[in-house]
């Protein structure tokens, strides 16, 4: 599953797939296109998908990484699936605000709460 | 129609031809490489940091580049041939941070970019980059042909 030149560094815990990225500038759009293709394949490989993606790593992102966000989510909900973000910085967190894509998410403080919060 | 208005800053724009600013102290040609552009900005981010800039500040002028550079290349440039270069202008004080980033594609209407925030638009993978660097910068201006966009950042005061 783990790509030898992979953005990502992801887990399995019960049935939920974690996903963390391993950049701490998630701005570089062909970065951003591989991450896209590489959760995309994480999703498909599951009916009803359970995705937690982690920004604990994160100091930067482009609205070009919030559009991925976006595809990813609606890939997850056409599978019937559930998508939870969590550990995202407060800066980086306003950036959803004034996108208003806070409310298109579900977002946690923590790995933990995001976890619970699986249905 | 739909106006853009962020939801956090209301900045005034003005849409007047961009020109009467004076000079930039830095011009460089982009040439889409990220290395160069990362550089640049890793620059620009050190010399913030000597000025005091706070990590909120240096964060708003960070990503306010990078969708300014990103609009440039993607839509400015979307029907040139690869290869043909971005110039990114800017001059680093302690009190404010001016920039101006202007491509060689045929320039767009601010206005007609559909607000990204509006229910019909939310799911919309792109188009949100005028909206932060609108909501992140002090002041914002277009040229009137489109293809130049000038912003300011002005250091905010010290909390007593």
């Amino acid at each position: 599953m783990a790509q030898a030149d992979s953005r990502l560094r992801v887990r399995r815990q019960d049935n939920i797939t974690l996903v963390e990225f391993i950049d701490r500038n998630i701005l570089d759009e062909a970065n951003i296109q591989s991450i896209g293709e590489e959760i995309t394949q994480l999703i498909e490989a599951q009916t009803a998908p359970k995705l937690l993606i982690s920004f604990s790593n994160v100091d930067h992102l482009s609205s070009a990484a919030l559009g991925t966000l976006i595809t990813i989510r609606n890939k997850v909900r056409d599978r019937g699936g559930q998508l939870r973000l969590a550990n995202i910085d407060p800066q980086i967190y306003e950036v959803f605000v004034i996108t208003r894509l806070h409310k298109m998410f579900s977002i946690h403080e923590t790995t933990d709460d995001a976890l619970k919060s699986f249905e | 129609m739909s106006l853009l208005t962020p939801p956090l800053a209301h900045v005034p724009v003005t849409m007047s031809h961009a020109s009467h600013h004076p000079r930039y102290d830095v011009s460089v040609m982009l040439t889409g490489d990220r290395a160069q552009i990362d550089r640049i900005e890793q620059d620009i981010m050190a010399q913030l940091e000597k000025f005091a800039y706070t990590k909120a500040s240096r964060f708003a002028v960070k990503l306010s580049i990078e969708e300014a550079v990103a609009n440039a290349f993607n839509h400015g440039h979307k029907h040139l041939p690869p290869g043909v270069p971005v110039r990114l202008e800017y001059s680093l004080a302690p009190d404010q941070v001016r920039i101006a980033v202007e491509d060689q594609g045929p320039g767009f209407v601010p206005a007609d970019v559909p607000d990204p925030t509006m229910d019909e638009n939310i799911e919309q993978p792109s188009g949100r980059g005028i909206m932060l660097i609108r909501a992140y910068m002090s002041s914002v201006a277009f040229s009137s042909s489109g293809n130049r966009i000038e912003m300011t950042y002005k250091k905010p005061a010290p909390k007593a």
